[in-house]
């Protein structure tokens, strides 16, 4: 345990002195403030328009807004999960820097753990302070909450640590910028097979209807984040909303619980896999 | 564990595609040896050295360290390694690194901090402790890899080119390090182009030539009675050349000398006779020790650089 937990710190030190992990808490924190003030003026704005009485219509807007802040925080926390952890074990292996760590009375798998966990850690913080700060930001300004703010989360959360489980096993056979061309790429086909699903719901024709969802759900099952992002929202809504209106986020369809399971499964499936990879692999 | 040798394998071999790269590698090495592994660049020095420390898995054969096979994960805290082409994260300063590595060995906090004042003052970088590592020279990098390879106390350490980015300064605290541990009983296995040096600090050498052992002697029975001669003479010609050959053995010219090599002194006042009995005008014969160097260039050979 000892020296899972020394590898853990030592990932911290890696993200924190590298300066991205900077970056990104710096640009999170930017964020919250651009988006904390033109929700203010723009609430403030329809609150005026519409008035106080039509409590349904300005749930829907607020709804809408604080599913939007939470896209971008989704986006902005898988960008900083792929980027902080595709580098760590190619960027080691490829320099030789591996060499010493895994000389030591220390075991495969216990490197990976270790690596997994401080950056899990690292990345659960980022998102609790980020999406925290969102729905703060819109609770504080309006009294709203979204009906199911912890689910959103935890399929939020779930997310991130499916993407860090595909880049630390991306890491132990691929160079940096193959893994990080990688996942992005995934991430990519999982955003369009999601799109393309959504659209194909409004078909009527049934037959171009069914092949959209078909690709959907493959695409799904290749890469399971955009999924977990469409049941996120879909815990966010409030079912007026989704009932009456048309919103960018709003999802007709959204993937059941059998899909989320997978996803967790194939977030430890890839972990382990990734294990099992390293093991064999020659340093 | 009892009086098993610090290494020992049985033809460990590497192949990569359809690139042997250590073939058969069976060789033996006693506590407390320093022994030296020479060889020319890819002849598998490195590879062979990553197999024992289970960074690579070999293709076939088996090795043990202390009668433990290599895949064992506790024997390593016995052992330390510096590699060849080293790196550290940049990012760490000095005495984190240290700490850092302690923490990998397990050896415990109270322990680690006093062992790790004295590392750095003997390879002389205690004032650069607060130093991030990026910020260090190569001389200094490798020092400091040197100080993390022995942190552990270890009974066997790995170094693989320990000298190769020092100046002398830097050399010499290199090899009183060794001789130190050696002193102290902890087995040395050393892969290193410096020949000098290998010669200056180690008792047994194996010679690795396109990933398989051609020698394997201790420095001692090497040299047994060689002698290399240099012969400034005139009127020699090729018929008194081979008949030298009798006597000796790499008959050379070399810059209008010829030496030649033979084992034992006493040749010297035939190879004389014979020579003024064919009339040459000898005007100078030395004798001289071999060096390494000869030897290492007669049993590997010319090809492959230093």
């Amino acid at each position: 345990m000892g020296v899972i937990l020394t590898i853990t710190r030592l990932t911290f030190y890696e993200a924190s002195r590298r300066k991205i992990l900077f970056a990104a808490v710096g640009l999170g924190l930017l964020f919250l403030i651009i988006y904390g003030t033109g929700f203010h003026y723009l609430i403030s704005d329809l609150e005026r328009g519409i008035g106080f009485t039509n409590q349904v219509q300005l749930n829907e807007i607020r709804n809408f807004l604080l599913t939007a802040g939470m896209f971008v925080i989704h986006f902005l926390a898988s960008i900083m999960t792929v980027l902080i952890s595709a580098d760590t074990l190619s960027g080691e292996i490829s320099t030789g820097t591996i060499q010493t760590i895994a000389t030591k009375p220390v075991r495969r798998w216990e490197i990976l753990t270790g690596k997994w966990l401080g950056f899990a850690i690292m990345l659960t913080a980022y998102l609790l302070l980020m999406a925290g700060g969102v729905m703060l930001i819109v609770y504080f300004r309006t009294g709203y909450t979204a009906p199911h703010p912890l689910r959103a989360l935890e399929l939020m959360w779930l997310n991130l640590l499916l993407l860090l489980s595909i880049s630390l096993l991306g890491g132990t056979t691929f160079s940096t910028l193959t893994n990080g061309v990688i996942i992005l790429g995934l991430y990519g086909i999982a955003f369009i097979g999601g799109w393309i699903e959504q659209i194909g719901s409004f078909i009527s024709d049934i037959s171009t209807n069914q092949i959209a969802f078909n690709i959907g759900v493959v695409t799904s099952l290749v890469m399971p984040s955009e999924a977990l992002w469409r049941r996120a929202i879909h815990e966010l809504q409030s079912p007026l909303v989704a009932a009456l209106g048309f919103s960018p986020f709003a999802s007709t369809y959204y993937p059941s619980i059998a899909m989320i399971i997978y996803a967790a499964g194939y977030t430890i499936a890839a972990f382990l896999f990734a294990i099992f990879l390293f093991n064999r692999r020659d340093l | 564990m009892g009086s098993a040798p610090a290494i020992q394998t049985v033809n460990l071999s590497k192949q990569y595609g359809d690139k042997l790269a250590v073939k058969d590698l069976s060789l033996s090495v006693e506590r407390g040896e320093v022994f030296g592994f020479l060889g020319p660049n890819g002849a598998g020095k490195t590879t062979s050295v990553k197999m024992l420390l289970n960074l690579i898995a070999p293709t076939s054969g088996e090795g043990r360290l202390f009668g433990v096979p290599l895949d064992d994960v506790n024997i390593r805290s016995k052992i330390g390694f510096l590699p060849e082409h080293f790196r550290f994260h940049g990012w760490l300063r000095a005495n984190e690194f240290l700490l850092v590595h302690a923490d990998l060995f397990g050896i415990p906090r109270d322990v680690s901090k006093a062992r790790i004042q004295e590392l750095l003052d003997l390879v002389g970088l205690s004032e650069h402790a607060n130093k991030k590592l990026n910020a260090f020279s190569k001389g200094m990098l490798q020092r400091i890899g040197l100080a993390q390879s022995i942190l552990n106390n270890p009974e066997l350490v790995i170094l693989d080119e320990p000298t190769s980015g020092l100046d002398p300064v830097g050399r010499r605290l290199v090899r009183d390090i060794i001789k130190d541990l050696s002193q102290r009983g902890t087995t040395i296995f050393l892969n290193s182009h410096f020949l000098s040096e290998v010669e200056v600090t180690c008792n047994r050498v194996a010679f690795i030539k396109q990933g398989e052992i051609v020698n394997i002697s201790s420095l001692d029975n090497l040299f047994e009675g060689m002698l290399r001669v240099e012969l400034k003479a005139d009127k020699l010609n090729s018929e008194i050349i081979s008949g030298l050959s009798q006597w000796c053995t790499e008959l050379q010219v070399v810059d209008g000398h010829l030496t030649f090599q033979i084992i034992g002194e006493s040749k010297l006042p035939v190879i004389t006779r014979y020579l003024v009995e064919n009339n040459v005008e000898v005007y100078s014969l030395q004798p001289q020790q071999l060096s390494l160097e000869d030897l290492f260039i007669q049993i590997v050979g010319g090809e492959g650089e230093l």
